[in-house]
Formats: C-alpha cells, structure tokens, sequence
C-alpha cells in the first residue's frame, strides 16, 4: 500500500503529460496516480467534484498528495475537500509544489512507500534540482 | 413586513441571473480578456447554464436544497475560478438558509454567509479587485435595510445599487488575487469581470425577490 497521488490541472493534455514524464521514473513498478483535469467538454477547466472523485480513486488508505497546476485548480483541490468524508479528508494533503517538478518527486517517493509527510516534502524540495543547477 | 423567500423567488432569482450572464457574456469575456484568461462570460454561462437544466429537469423542492444544489453544479461545470467561488457562496447560503422559506432577515443572512465564504475560499479582502468588491458592499447595503425595517425588495435594490458602485470602484484598482495579479499594476484601469458579474447576480435577485 502507498500513497496516492492526484494531479489537477486545467489542461487534460497537460496532466496526462505530466504524468507520462513522472512514470518515466517508476520503470515496472505501480503508483495510484488519479487524474482531474479539464471541463467535461475538453475544454481548460477544473471541477472540485472531479477532484473529489480522483481523490477516491488514488486514496488506498495511505492517503494522497494532490499535486496542482494554478488559480482555479488550487480552489477546486480545496472545494473538493469539502466533499470527503472527514477521515478520508483527513489523510489528504494538498501541496503547494511547482506541478511537474513536485510530481516527479512525489512519485518516486511515493512508490518506495514512504509516509504522506515523506512525499508531500519530497514535492516541495522538487524545484531544487534546478536552482542549484542554475546558480552554480 | 417580511415577506418569506421560497422556492419558486429563488428559482425566478437563478433564471433571471443566467438570462443576464447569457445575454451579457461577451461582456464579462471582453472584461476578462482585458486582465485575466478571457473565460469569464463563457464559464459563468456554462455554468448558469447547467443550474438551469437542474431547474427545468429535477428541481429540489426546499430552498436549501435548492441552494446546495446550485452551489455543487457550479462547482462542477464553471471550470474557472469563478467555479469554487460562486460555487461555495450557494453552499454557504445554503447551509445558513436553514428550514423552509426564508424571512427578509435569513435573506440577509444567508447571502452573508455566502459573502463569508467567498472571503475564505479565494481569501481576498477588500480593495483587492475581485468581486468581493461588489459583494460587500451589497450584504453592507441589505443588512441596513433589513435591519432598518424596509421592504426586503427596497433593501434589495438598495443592494445592488451598492454593488454597482462598488463593481465600478474596481476599475483604478491594482489586482491582487488571481490572474489578474500577474499583471501587476497594467490591471488598474479596468472594471473587475468577477465584481461585474456578482453586481448582476445582485441585480437579478433586487428584480425577482420580494415582489410579492
């Protein structure tokens, strides 16, 4: 059992692609990863009772880090909390890390099976790479 | 005299507001194209239209049922900001509608609510160009009238005239929430869309409730 990862974002292009590129790094290995992205038309949107859903569907009992994209996607992730059920509200932690570097790093992380802690400050430490990378 | 707000006020109220935001969207659109992502009149339009098939199609027959109703398609369908904002004003009115219809002071209350969880939803405040900038104003405006002793349709319109006023002191402002804030200070100069269209769900309601 690991914890989950749910990733919102505006763009369903967007999200699938980003998590594509995180997967990259799980060669042979399974991680609930729940996408909730996009209007219903395929338009760019969010929809916190998606949100709610994606949750559902990554939460294993381990809980989830939901991973988002800007605006409308970070108060979606937050209306959707409103829809759970308090103890699977409580195992539910939204991050504030860049989306694609926060996800690559919660992944990895996540799939070893570490705690929700573990990968929701894994996320926040992902833009490090790079700024030590371009201020060196 | 207190005149009890129900269903069918509610439901007039709702059909008129996504009657405006559909016959003014490239309006909201235009605005919003202006500061933010230019989705604004065709969001709130898709949404308002969702909540009208809710209308036509299976209506709850309660006013809080009616209320959470509107708040959780909203949420659902906008896919913008607007989406969780309008979105938690109906779920917050309707958890303060309480019981059956509602009196002039549970209006004032409810639409309170509503204000107070937009506050907390998007955390904007006062002056920060968003449409807490029209809705303040408004709950300010109906809170003294009902609380004065008007006719709940002349605190109404005292309302909206409050949004108006507040809605068109967003223009000079320089946003601070949303994606309007990425602009820095090239927002000022422009009328907020999200005030813009809550001044028309105030109007809406100012025209439809307390007619009666």
């Amino acid at each position: 059992m690991t914890v989950g990862i749910v990733v919102v974002s505006h763009s369903r292009a967007l999200a699938d692609a980003a998590v594509e590129l995180a997967r990259q790094m799980l060669p042979g290995r399974e991680l609930a990863v729940a996408v909730a992205a996009g209007t219903e038309d395929g338009g760019l949107g969010t929809d916190a009772a998606a949100v709610a859903d994606a949750i559902g569907q990554a939460d294993s009992g381990e809980g989830v880090v939901v991973l988002m994209d800007l605006g409308s996607a970070v108060l979606s992730a937050e209306t959707a909390l409103e829809f759970l059920d308090d103890d699977v509200r409580s195992r539910v932690t939204l991050s504030a890390a860049p989306l694609v570097e926060g996800l690559v790093g919660a992944v990895v992380v996540a799939a070893s099976g570490a705690s929700r802690q573990s990968v929701a400050a894994e996320a926040d430490r992902g833009l490090a790479p790079k700024q030590a990378h371009l201020s060196s | 005299m207190s005149v009890a707000v129900g269903v069918d006020d509610l439901t007039a109220w709702l059909r008129r507001f996504a009657e405006v935001v559909h016959e003014r969207r490239d309006e909201l659109t235009a605005l919003d194209a202006a500061i933010g992502d230019a989705d604004h009149g065709s969001n709130m339009d898709r949404g308002m239209a969702a909540v009208v098939a809710v209308l036509d199609d299976a209506p709850p027959t309660d006013a809080a049922g009616l209320l959470k109703k509107t708040g959780a398609t909203l949420v659902s369908k906008v896919g913008g900001a607007s989406g969780p904002l309008y979105g938690t004003l109906f779920l917050r009115m309707a958890g303060a509608a309480g019981d059956g219809d509602l009196d002039d002071a549970a209006v004032a209350r409810a639409l309170r609510a509503g204000l107070e969880g937009v506050l907390a939803r998007g955390k904007a405040e006062a002056g920060d160009k968003t449409m807490v900038d029209a809705l303040g104003p408004a709950c300010d405006a109906l809170d003294a009238g009902v609380g004065a002793g008007k006719p709940l349709a002349d605190a109404l319109a005292a309302a909206a005239e409050a949004a108006a006023q507040g809605r068109d002191a967003t223009v000079p402002l320089v946003a601070r929430k949303g994606r309007a804030s990425y602009l820095g200070e090239r927002s000022a100069g422009h009328m907020d869309p999200g005030a813009t269209s809550v001044t028309m769900l105030v109007e809406a309601a100012a025209a439809t409730m307390g007619r009666s």
